[in-house]
């Protein structure tokens, strides 16, 4: 932890890799006999902190599988998987749920915000999952300000707009200062403009926070702001040119 | 707690419809609670003040009809006497009449046929206590009634005349009839039908319904010996209360009634909240994706299940009580009795919470993957 902090923005592209994201050999298939899918196939990833990297392919091709093994959501059949150095494959989904919670932030399309919460709850939201010495992180209302949200704090869901939505999902998933942010097609309910902002946001977190971060994509347009990108087809993952 | 309050505000018009629900079979169960009480009031106070702890009725007498039915022979009583563990044992007549006060006032009693010197003859909280052959001692709700002390109540057909003369300390009801404390020999005479100037029978003089027993305080008779001995058949005090007119037949019924609201409650509770978990099937995955762990869920939402039932119920016993106070004072058997209303409130409230858990349990099967896009 204290290394990230002290890490300043020039430093982190060569910080070392194991405080990111690292995925060796995944295998991940889901169902069984003649209906097993291969989602994720012998797969290879290192993001380092303060990395951007995009995740680009067609429908099916096992992204959403790749964000759910990388953020203990799900366990892959085979291979391994750390955040920040911790091994997020142990079988007990208790401890996977705690790592999800101190180490791992989500972003969800369209946000996924709870309805009954105003955005600044939404980002206190996080710090309450845990006991309460768990509650220190982020002040809530200088993280809205961050992302353009000062003077919304105590709007619900259903009286933003999808873009600000989607700024709200992702304060809230930077709240517990997490070592990997993990995005699933956070542009898909936005128009061109909003994408361009919604993603120009997230390289400026990685790089600001040194925060290693995977964003699945559809969106060709926004790739220009990404440090790397891969393509998945089939459940295999491939850099691309 | 931190999302379980902020729900209840935000969907407050979904809560209410349902807290409404809640509210309302609370206020019935207030109303049967008092109903209940009042109606084992009304319908076996007179026995629940008697010092004693079983009745000797005659043997193979029908248990739900043996007041009216048991006839034993007075002998019987000096063999209860003797018995191990009996401190005390005395005759007990009873029957019920309809009469008309010097005044012209209808008036039904139960005339519980006692000893004039045994310890089964009533304290008075005004006038005398028995001892004229033609002096009762009647219960307060009859002087509510219209009776007074002093009045002459003359017995229907027989034309036996009864002067009032003194009052008992509290409520002394009989199958919703008030009692009416009467000299045995007088008793004796009422009951075998003997007119007003005519001679007793002496078979009559011999007859009684049963022998009133009081156990040594700390010891218990053995009713089985007893019974052997004097060729009787015993009923404790409680039992004794499935005798009295209608008394069984009420009480299941409202204890029915009561099974069912309970059973309604779960039942309400365990749907509502099993179409509020599907609702919030999304909701919960993306909880569960953010660190949340099952415990903090369950928690969540079973707080906001015991928050909504405990305001409910609240609310609900509040407005019971108030309708019940009105209630109580009048015609109708209706007695407000803190104990068994707090013992409804907890029913309701553990059995709101179990239909809820097992409508809440469900939370823990949803997958976090599913917060993921793509499934949605
Ligand atoms: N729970 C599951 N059970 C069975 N098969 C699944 C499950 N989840 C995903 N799959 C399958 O795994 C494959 C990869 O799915 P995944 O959701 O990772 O694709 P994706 O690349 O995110 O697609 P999209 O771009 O449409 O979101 C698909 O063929 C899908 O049908
Ligand atoms: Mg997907």
């Amino acid at each position: 932890m204290s290394s990230r902090t002290t890490a300043s923005p020039s430093t982190t592209g060569t910080a070392p890799a194991d405080l990111g994201l690292v995925m060796r050999g995944v295998h991940l298939r889901h169902g069984d006999g003649a209906e097993t899918v291969h989602a994720l196939d012998n797969v290879d990833l290192t993001v380092a902190p303060g990395e951007l990297a995009a995740i680009v392919g067609p429908s099916g091709a096992g992204k959403s599988s790749l964000l759910a093994v990388a953020g203990g959501l799900a366990r892959p059949d085979q291979g391994a998987v750390t955040v920040a150095g911790h091994d997020m494959t142990v079988s007990s989904r208790r401890a996977r749920t705690e790592l999800r919670r101190r180490h791992v932030g989500f972003v969800f399309q369209s946000g996924n915000l709870l309805p009954a919460l105003t955005a600044a709850d939404q980002l206190r939201l996080p710090l309450r999952l845990g006991g309460r010495r768990d509650r220190a992180g982020r002040d809530p209302l200088e993280m809205l300000g961050h992302v353009g949200l000062a003077g919304k704090a105590d709007r619900r869901p259903h009286q933003l707009s999808g873009g600000e939505r989607q700024r709200v999902g992702i304060a809230r998933a930077l709240m517990t200062q997490p070592s990997v942010l993990l995005v699933d097609e956070p542009t898909a309910a936005l128009d061109r403009a909003r994408s361009h902002d919604i993603v120009q946001l997230l390289a400026q977190e990685a790089r600001e926070r040194s925060v290693a971060v995977v964003m699945v994509t559809h969106d060709h347009d926004v790739l220009q702001y990404c440090d790397t990108v891969y393509e998945m087809i089939d459940g295999k993952l491939a850099t691309s040119s | 707690m931190f999302l379980a309050i902020r729900e209840l505000g935000f969907a407050r018009l979904r809560f209410a419809l349902m807290g409404a629900v809640i509210v309302l079979i609370s206020v019935l169960m207030v109303m049967l609670s008092g109903l209940s009480v009042g109606l084992v009031r009304d319908g076996v106070s007179g026995l629940q003040n008697l010092p004693i702890t079983s009745f000797a009725f005659a043997h193979g007498v029908q248990h739900d009809s043996a007041f009216s039915r048991s006839v034993v022979d007075a002998s019987t009583v000096d063999t209860w006497r003797e018995q191990p563990g009996v401190a005390e044992a005395t005759p007990f007549g009873n029957t019920l009449i309809n009469g008309r006060t010097d005044r012209g006032t209808e008036v039904d009693l139960a005339l519980f046929g006692v000893e004039t010197d045994s310890f089964l003859s009533p304290a008075v909280s005004e006038g005398d206590r028995l001892g004229p052959a033609d002096g009762i001692v009647v219960s307060p709700t009859a002087i509510d009634a219209g009776l007074r002390v002093g009045d002459t109540v003359t017995v229907d057909r027989l034309g036996t005349k009864l002067r009032v003369v003194g009052v008992t300390e509290q409520q002394d009801t009989f199958g919703h009839v008030d009692v009416a404390y009467v000299p045995l020999a007088t008793w004796q005479a009422v009951k075998s039908g003997t007119p007003a100037g005519t001679q007793v029978s002496a078979q009559a003089t011999q007859e009684i319904t049963a022998v009133a027993v009081r156990a040594a305080d700390g010891d218990s008779v053995d009713l089985a010996a007893g019974d052997k001995a004097a060729g009787t058949e015993s009923l404790t005090l409680e039992e004794s209360y499935g005798a009295s007119p209608g008394y069984t037949a009420e009480t299941t019924t409202l204890q029915l009634i009561q099974g069912f609201l309970y059973a309604i409650s779960a039942l309400v509770a365990g749907a509502f909240f099993a179409v509020w978990a599907i609702q919030r099937k999304q909701e919960v995955a993306v909880l569960r994706a953010l660190g949340a762990s099952t415990g903090w869920v369950l928690r969540d939402a079973l707080t906001q299940a015991l928050i909504l039932l405990a305001l409910a119920i609240a609310v609900g016993m509040g407005i019971g009580l108030g309708l019940g106070a009105l209630i109580s004072g009048g015609n109708v058997p209706f007695a407000l009795h803190p104990q068994s209303i707090a013992a409804a409130a907890a029913g309701l409230l553990v059995l709101g919470l179990v239909g809820a858990a097992a409508a809440v349990v469900r939370l823990t099967s949803i997958d976090p993957a599913t917060a993921l896009g793509g499934n949605r």
